[in-house]
């Protein structure tokens, strides 16, 4: 049995654990609804944008649409993953479930893989295991716009410079609080379908344009790029912070769990201990009238 | 009629405007109420709304502009309303950039810091043009850090 001393050390120390988790859960869920709000912030560019795309789309031919250098169908004979991980761990499975949905998606492919990775996680273990890492971007807690129009450049002139025929984004849906779903999604070529779903049917505006419209598209879908890598960096970065959340709070509540049977054998022992040492003492007493029995009947003798 | 400035980060400007002047990448644009329908590209430069004699100016850093039956929609590479540019901040970014540039290691940070050092010229036009009307007003400056 444990001696009283070691339990009193050990639940101090799960004491402390617990508080460290607990804060580190209170920090999470700040940070959680930051990005969160900060996704929802890319809303009303993301609406308006696909809007005016549409009614500059409306002004070319289809064919045109497809020619465009980021619309463009190539044959496809590398491709490029953007892997979005974070950049520290202590948040359950968050980091391990993206990496494999990654790692399953290279292993089905036919042609080169060439890796992009956002957050030191992604980044160790393409390291580890020998992946074609061909770039590493390590962002912090508030990537701003500006932090990802890089990365966008990056795809966007490997996708034209015909380094590969396609790019896509692995990254973490953030569902909800609960639930965050790792997913791979097809980012460039931008499929033209979906640029012509947002003409406007029915009456065409005589748009006036300057300058032409392709001169106006081009820099609009590298605009709309952007949006798209700087919107899932976001919400990979909410998914984190809830994954870190959730994990946190389980840890806390297993701590206090162990404290509370700790605390019960704490009082178990304590209570032994206690008994043991009146046993002691009656033992004692009980001997000592024992030894003292004679003397009392020899003094009652006379 | 009325007007949106959006950029990928946020909404930065919802309202009523009598006019919007915009820096086009073909010219400066001035939009009244009932324009006809206009998409444009836009350059680094200064917008100013105006709304019943008042204006809001904003330092843009490009972007596109759509005119469509009496709305205005500003889609901004990036939108920093006047009053808050601090105007050292924006001569140490621009002083911080040029280094760079001069240093230049990667493509990724020449693209980066040329976008700064675009940023931060406008900014600092913006500011410059602004500095009277804020001089009168000193709390427009203030506070915004």
């Amino acid at each position: 049995m444990a001696t009283l001393r070691a339990i009193r050390k050990r639940i101090r120390s799960i004491r402390n654990i617990a508080q460290v988790t607990r804060a580190m859960q209170t920090v999470s869920a700040s940070k959680m609804r930051r990005a969160q709000l900060a996704a929802l912030a890319t809303r009303p560019y993301a609406e308006r944008s696909w809007e005016v795309l549409g009614h500059v789309a409306s002004r070319l031919t289809p064919r045109q649409m497809r020619e465009q250098p980021l619309v463009r169908e190539r044959p496809v004979r590398a491709v490029e993953v953007v892997l979005v991980t974070a950049n520290r761990g202590l948040c359950g499975g968050y980091n391990h479930n993206v990496i494999s949905e990654a790692m399953d998606f290279i292993a089905a492919q036919k042609v080169p893989v060439r890796l992009v990775t956002v957050g030191r996680k992604g980044r160790d273990y393409a390291l580890r295991h020998g992946l074609n890492l061909v770039a590493d971007f390590e962002l912090g807690d508030r990537p701003t716009a500006d932090d990802v129009r890089p990365i966008a450049r990056l795809l966007m002139d490997d996708l034209e410079g015909g380094l590969v025929g396609q790019v896509w984004l692995v990254y973490t849906e953030f569902v909800s609080t609960l639930v965050q779903r790792p997913k791979v999604q097809l980012l460039l070529p931008i499929q033209s379908a979906a640029v012509e779903r947002q003409v406007p049917s029915g009456v065409r505006v005589p748009f006036l344009l300057e300058p032409a419209p392709e001169a106006i598209l081009e820099p609009m879908l590298q605009r709309f790029t952007e949006l798209q890598v700087f919107r899932a960096i976001l919400e990979a970065l909410a998914s984190e912070h809830s994954a870190r959340m959730v994990a946190m709070r389980n840890a806390t509540d297993n701590a206090l769990r162990l404290i509370d049977e700790m605390t019960l054998s704490y009082n178990k022992a304590r209570q032994e201990a206690i008994t043991k040492e009146l046993i002691d003492i009656i033992g004692g007493a009980a001997a000592l009238e024992r030894v003292q029995t004679p003397g009392t009947l020899r003094r009652a003798a006379p | 009629m009325q007007v949106e400035v959006v950029t990928i980060e946020r909404l930065v400007y919802s309202g009523e405007a009598d006019m919007v002047l915009a820096p086009g990448a073909e010219g400066q644009l001035g939009i009244l109420p009932h324009h006809a329908p206009l998409v444009a590209r836009l350059s680094p430069g200064e917008l100013v709304i105006r709304r019943e004699g008042a204006e809001e100016a904003f330092a843009i850093g490009g972007g596109f502009i759509e005119v469509l039956g009496n709305r205005v929609v500003v889609l901004a590479d990036t939108a920093e309303p006047a009053a808050e540019i601090d105007v050292r901040r924006a001569e140490a970014a621009r002083e911080r950039a040029l280094e760079l540039l001069r240093q230049r290691q990667s493509r990724i940070e020449a693209i980066k810091a040329e976008a700064a050092l675009r940023r931060s010229l406008v900014r600092l036009r913006v500011a410059r043009r602004r500095a009277p009307r804020s001089a009168r007003h000193p709390e427009d400056g203030i506070g915004d850090d």
